[in-house]
């Protein structure tokens, strides 16, 4: 069973952050931008949404959150990634809660403890399982993974 | 009829993410540990091998029409409609192709990890 090293938790974490960050940021720059029509007719306004600064910076973490989102599955599998994926929830939730002091309802704390749950289950198990695919692949040394130098 | 609609984009949605999630994962499996090969040989020899993979083009592909097709859901239906119902049939839908397609071993643990989050989700959504 491959361990998993400092480094590839940095890259799990990544995601979580930079996808959650990303998404927010873009929200914001669009919510500034007000309503933009999604229509051929209106590409220009579209292109333009890119030279707000909160657009910009939101593209900017969703292109790293896709970096760590390859990264991590090259070395782990779909259903151990993606769990990591939806942590965002929780965070943004505990944000709200802990830095601007906003109500969380009862049924969004069950929400949070629920995916927390789900999260932990996979994280306590193997994150690469052998498939029929790996065995017969000999690409690229997979021994190499488990031996990495811990950091 | 408004909710027809939003439901189908929700389909659509499911269908073409899970589609671009199995590609990519797919794609990046080949390609191999990117933090090793980045070590050895280069961040460009990265680039070059996971460009080079064609279900990673396909991949991509997939994950943009799910983009736009979460653009009309959102015009049809209510964010608080298709948001957490596509992110949590997602999971669910990867969960399923992942080891039809992928032949992970989805095991109990996975299994149970899939539904809560896939419930978590939603909750967070109402």
């Amino acid at each position: 069973m491959p361990q998993l090293t400092f480094r590839k938790y940095l890259v799990l974490a990544g995601i979580t952050v930079c996808a959650t960050a990303g998404d927010s940021l873009l929200a914001r720059g669009m919510k500034q931008l007000g309503n933009i029509n999604v229509s051929p007719h209106n590409l220009s306004g579209l292109l333009l949404s890119i030279l707000n600064p909160w657009v910009t910076a939101g593209i900017l973490l969703l292109l790293a959150f896709f970096a760590c989102y390859m990264s991590a599955l090259s070395w782990a599998d779909l259903t151990y990634v993606l769990p990591a994926t939806s942590l965002g929830y929780v965070l943004v939730a505990l944000i709200a809660r802990f830095c601007f002091h906003e109500e969380i309802s009862p049924t969004r704390w069950l929400g949070i403890a629920l995916i927390a749950a789900g999260v932990g289950f996979v994280a306590a198990g193997p994150s690469l399982t052998p498939s029929r695919q790996h065995l017969h692949s000999h690409e690229t040394p997979r021994d190499a993974v488990s031996q990495e130098v811990k950091l | 009829m408004k909710d027809l609609y939003a439901w189908a984009a929700i389909g659509l949605i499911v269908l073409t993410s899970t589609t671009g999630d199995v590609l990519l994962s797919h794609a990046m499996k080949r390609v191999g540990d990117v933090g090793e090969l980045w070590k050895r040989r280069g961040v460009l020899a990265v680039l070059g091998r996971v460009l080079a993979t064609p279900t990673f083009a396909l991949g991509l592909m997939a994950m943009g029409i799910a983009f736009y097709s979460l653009l009309f859901g959102l015009s049809w239906g209510n964010l608080s409609l298709v948001v957490p119902a596509s992110a949590s049939l997602t999971f669910v839908a990867n969960a399923v192709a992942a080891r039809i397609f992928l032949h992970e071993r989805v095991g109990r643990r996975r299994w149970i990890a899939a539904l809560f989050v896939a419930g978590g989700v939603v909750l967070m959504g109402l």
